[in-house]
């Protein structure tokens, strides 16, 4: 019973893990760029925000299917098939929340005073050192806040998993996907206990960033 | 000798301006860069540190080439041998005070130099204290030491002194004079106030509207004849009634009696005060 509990932290761990790698070097990059294309990538990574997740579900289903491009080269070269399996899931995950972990650590980065930066430069310091010794550092909170809404987000998935995972009982059945099937199948019981353990939880992340740090949430995620 | 032939478009508040700027800076002088909001001191400042290009030219240090538009030689900030300190200190808020020099000190170097400035500038009771909790003058001061732990030759600051009080003003002006006498610098500073200027710096660049109007001597600049030889405050008029003036200088305010000469002073009008002026009485 609490297997798709178990699979649906283990994907918004591994999801979040993942965004960190991805996300804040895309939020640091957005942050110093002043290219023209700035906004093309801003809006690109907003998108997930907007869509309903069944339309990019459909557009990644495309594109994981072994019989064509992406998916067919995957499938050629390395076996790995992403459709209807946990690595897919990740994988959409991590396009789906991308907006949650790069938006806070865009705006915190963007937020602190250029003389910083600047000033590590001054002394000798690397654009790589300033980077992780003193920008990283000065944005804790955007950093925490972009870490609970990505985890957060990904708990609540429900189109995007339905449509390139499934549902297959320990491998792509989330708590969400459970909460739907258990209702379908009159188990009312079941889908309190999944519903309630995601309620709580959902409610005690967004507590927590209110707490912490209202003022980057209000300016970014709103928006 | 610090070379500097540099031109750039500036876009200001008042619209594009044309910086325009070639001055010869002598090794170890105290050289101020002074004139109205928007004649590009900041700019050229920050064209000598690296922090902003310049569209054409050269500058050079002490035979080094830190800049040169037609060789396309542009040293970045970590290699020009300078210290910088901003208007806004840009202290690092997640370090402490010692931090924040340890943070300059290059690998392998000494650590004993680190605490050595903070004594210079009288925080070695401060050094666990974060930033956020000194005053601006104590943040100013740390600033100060943070951009000499690297023992740059060249030292550039930003108005330093500018969102200080009087008293926490004059203490800095004095910590700076003894740092630029002790570690042999050349000190480049940006200030609009005269006083300050006329009692630190041996020199002057005027700028206005993009180009240097005047390389002088304070003492030319400001038209203040002689004053080598006798006692000379500068300052500024704070308050005017019918018969009296008063001027703020060097931290204090001095009363002056209206005479004809002072009909024309309003609040704000640069004066110099000469020694040669004023009574003296014995004190009991």
């Amino acid at each position: 019973m609490y297997q798709p509990l178990w699979l649906t932290f283990k994907l918004a761990l591994v999801t979040t893990v993942c965004l960190v790698v991805i996300g804040i070097p895309i939020a640091a990059g957005l942050a110093r760029s002043k290219s023209k294309l700035k906004s093309v990538a801003e809006a690109v990574i907003s998108l997930p925000l907007v869509l309903p997740p069944s339309v990019l579900g459909f557009y990644l289903l495309l594109a994981f299917s072994p019989q064509n491009g992406f998916g067919k080269m995957l499938n050629d070269a390395f076996s790995l098939r992403l459709i209807f399996s946990f690595t897919g899931l990740v994988l959409g995950s991590v396009i789906y929340s991308l907006p949650f972990m790069v938006h806070p650590v865009q705006a915190g980065l963007e937020a602190l005073p250029s003389s910083l930066k600047e000033a590590s430069q001054t002394l000798g310091k690397s654009n790589l050192t300033t980077f992780f010794k003193v920008l990283l550092p000065n944005i804790k909170p955007a950093i925490l806040t972009g870490l609970i809404l990505s985890f957060a987000h990904t708990l609540g998935e429900f189109g995007l998993v339905l449509m390139i995972g499934g549902n297959i009982p320990g491998v792509t059945r989330v708590a969400s996907i459970a909460v739907y099937d258990e209702v379908e199948a009159l188990n009312f019981s079941t889908a309190h206990v999944y519903a309630g353990i995601l309620l709580a939880i959902s409610f005690v992340i967004l507590l927590i960033v209110y707490t912490t740090n209202r003022h980057i949430f209000k300016n970014r995620i709103t928006q | 000798m610090i070379s500097i032939n540099i031109h750039k478009q500036l876009h200001m508040a008042q619209g594009k301006s044309m910086l325009n700027v070639n001055v010869q800076i002598a090794s170890k002088s105290f050289t101020a860069i002074y004139g109205p909001s928007g004649a590009g001191k900041t700019s050229l400042l920050r064209m000598i540190a690296g922090l902003m290009p310049p569209e054409g030219g050269c500058i050079e240090v002490e035979d080094v080439t830190w800049f040169n538009s037609v060789k396309e030689i542009s040293l970045p900030p970590q290699n020009r041998d300078i210290g910088f300190v901003f208007q806004d200190n840009a202290l690092f808020p997640n370090m402490t005070v010692e931090e924040n020099l340890l943070y300059a000190l290059p690998k392998n170097a000494d650590r004993s130099k680190v605490y050595k400035l903070l004594k210079m500038v009288g925080l070695d009771n401060l050094v666990r204290q974060r930033p956020e909790l000194l005053s601006g003058g104590q943040k100013q001061r740390v600033a100060l030491a943070r951009a000499l732990v690297r023992q740059p030759k060249v030292l550039l600051l930003d108005e330093p002194l500018s969102a200080l009080d009087d008293i926490n003003r004059v203490s800095l002006q004095s910590y700076l004079q003894q740092l630029h006498d002790e570690f042999g610098l050349t000190t480049i500073m940006v200030s609009h106030n005269v006083s300050e200027i006329f009692k630190l710096a041996d020199n002057v660049i005027h700028l206005d509207n993009g180009l240097v109007k005047q390389n002088e001597t304070p003492a030319r600049l400001f038209n203040i004849p002689d004053a080598q030889h006798e006692l000379t405050l500068i300052g500024e008029v704070v308050q005017v009634n019918h018969t009296e003036i008063f001027i703020l200088a060097d931290g204090n305010v001095i009363k002056v009696k209206q005479t004809l000469q002072t009909a024309d002073l309003s609040i704000g009008s640069k004066v110099s005060i000469h020694a040669a002026d004023l009574s003296l009485k014995k004190l009991s």
